[in-house]
């Protein structure tokens, strides 16, 4: 299990590294703080029929802040020229990848955590449906966006404008996902009595999610060649 | 920055390319192609029938379909391209991906365009968030992404590298597109073939049918003389750089 054991390394360095800093996660947190304060703007909180967009607004939250914390995670690497380093250390490329992702996934857990909640109070929202349905919605979703975002950041990282091409990979490729987790998002929290259907959206996004991790898995090794 | 890109396989490829003699293959499909489009405009407008309740404008779902399916076809292409250039690594295999895809985005923007045309006109509205419209237009951001990794900057077979693994990429995506917003949206797109539980055909007249599958074969047709062209053009201007790299490297000796 050296595989595990080097990713869990890399992970810990890169945690260890945004906890000294609080760069990233700070940016991302205060983005999705941003984000809520123009989303207030745009659909009048005190209207009603606002509450319809809630589910949609979570997931943007989690997209646009997502990007910026995948966008750093290799150009960091890259900036302190450590690429390099990563690339001829004693590990394969499917290591690299999968730290990378644990180390991404956990800083997106850690907005979801502190952004959902004060969208829910800033907005007044009353949640109807089930909370552990809800979570396990948003860890299958962020699941998902992460690990095919972690793949195509370090594709993206190749390039000089990798802030700029980073979007235009990585929203076409996960409409699927976010298809279904806005629709199961929707359901979990406003009407639970359609729970077979939120299910369904369960199963696509994560057949989606096994699929592009294992994809991923096996291109990892062509996008990270020396 | 970009001349010295180019000049690390210089030596390497040279002999690797040094095909490009007349051949009469282009010349035949470019023959065949014009005739073949020549009779599928005949029989679009003389042969087949005109349809009862959408009327002339309907003489579009020809051509309509005919592109979709050689821009799934030329993506199709670039997939395999892709594969096989992870594989073997030549550049003729990353030349034919890059080609391939860039014709089956030209075939994607005319779905997308004749598309609204005939929808004004037989549902009423120019556009409907409907699964195989909505699957077409991600399918074009897709291979729109994949044109903007082909424009980076750095030696082509670090982008041949990348093009190829966001190829596969792309590809895999599309039937999950596809599902995900079946699902999302109800049916309106009319089935035209088969008839089997889910697939209910709505029914086609023979000679409509006879003259759809003319004119998909003229497009496909169309794609086979663009992609030999383009990949001959596209060997040419490889070329081009190599001479021009070799001649820099003897004036700098």
């Amino acid at each position: 299990m050296t595989l595990l054991k080097t990713a869990f390394l890399l992970a810990k360095k890169d945690l260890y590294s945004e906890l000294k800093t609080k760069q990233v996660l700070a940016t991302m947190i205060i983005f999705a703080g941003l984000t809520i304060l123009v989303f207030s703007f745009a659909f009048d909180p005190a209207n009603n029929t606002t509450k319809a967009v809630i589910p949609g607004v979570i997931w943007v939250i989690i997209c646009f802040s997502g990007i910026l914390g995948l966008n750093r995670s290799f150009l960091s690497e890259q900036r302190n020229d450590t690429m390099q380093g990563l690339l001829i250390a004693p590990m394969d490329a499917q290591s690299i990848y999968l730290g990378k992702f644990i180390a991404n996934f956990s800083m997106i857990l850690i907005v979801e955590i502190v952004a959902i909640p004060f969208l829910f109070l800033l907005f007044d929202f009353k949640i109807l449906g089930s909370i552990p349905y809800f979570i396990l919605v948003m860890f299958i979703g962020s699941f998902g966006f992460i690990s095919i975002g972690t793949f195509l950041a370090s594709l993206a990282a190749n390039s000089k404008s990798s802030e700029m091409l980073l979007p235009l990979l990585l929203f076409p490729i996960t409409s699927p996902i976010l298809i279904g987790v806005v629709q199961a998002t929707r359901i979990m929290l406003t009407n639970i009595e359609n729970l077979a259907s939120a299910l369904a959206w369960i199963q696509l996004v994560s057949a989606y999610d096994v699929i592009f991790f294992v994809l991923c898995f096996i291109l990892i090794d062509y996008v990270l060649e020396v | 920055m970009s001349m010295n890109l180019e000049r690390e396989k210089v030596a390497l490829q040279l002999s690797e390319s040094a095909e490009t003699k007349d051949s009469i293959i282009p010349k035949i499909l470019l023959g065949c192609t014009m005739v073949s489009i020549l009779v599928a405009i005949y029989l679009i407008f003389m042969f087949a029938p005109i349809e009862k309740t959408m009327g002339p404008v309907q003489k579009i779902f020809y051509f309509h379909v005919g592109s979709a399916t050689t821009a799934f076809i030329a993506f199709f292409v670039t997939f395999v391209y892709s594969i096989l250039y992870l594989e073997k690594r030549k550049r003729i295999f990353d030349t034919y991906a890059y080609v391939s895809a860039e014709i089956g985005l030209v075939f994607t923007t005319l779905v997308l365009l004749t598309g609204p045309i005939w929808a004004k006109s037989a549902w009423n509205t120019w556009w409907v968030w409907e699964p195989r419209l909505t699957t077409t237009l991600i399918l074009w951001f897709i291979y729109m992404a994949y044109i903007m990794i082909r424009q980076m900057d750095g030696v082509w077979d670090k982008k041949a590298r990348l093009c190829a693994v966001f190829g596969i990429i792309g590809f895999a995506d599309v039937p999950i597109v596809f599902f995900a917003i079946r699902w999302w949206q109800t049916k309106l797109h009319p089935i035209v073939f088969g008839n089997g539980v889910t697939q209910k055909g709505g029914g086609i007249e023979d000679t409509m049918l006879f003259t759809m599958f003319v004119s998909m074969g003229a497009l496909i047709l169309l794609y086979t003389y663009l992609l030999n062209r383009g990949v001959s053009f596209e060997s040419m201007k490889i070329k081009v750089n190599q001479y021009k790299e070799q001649l820099r490297e003897e004036l700098e000796k």
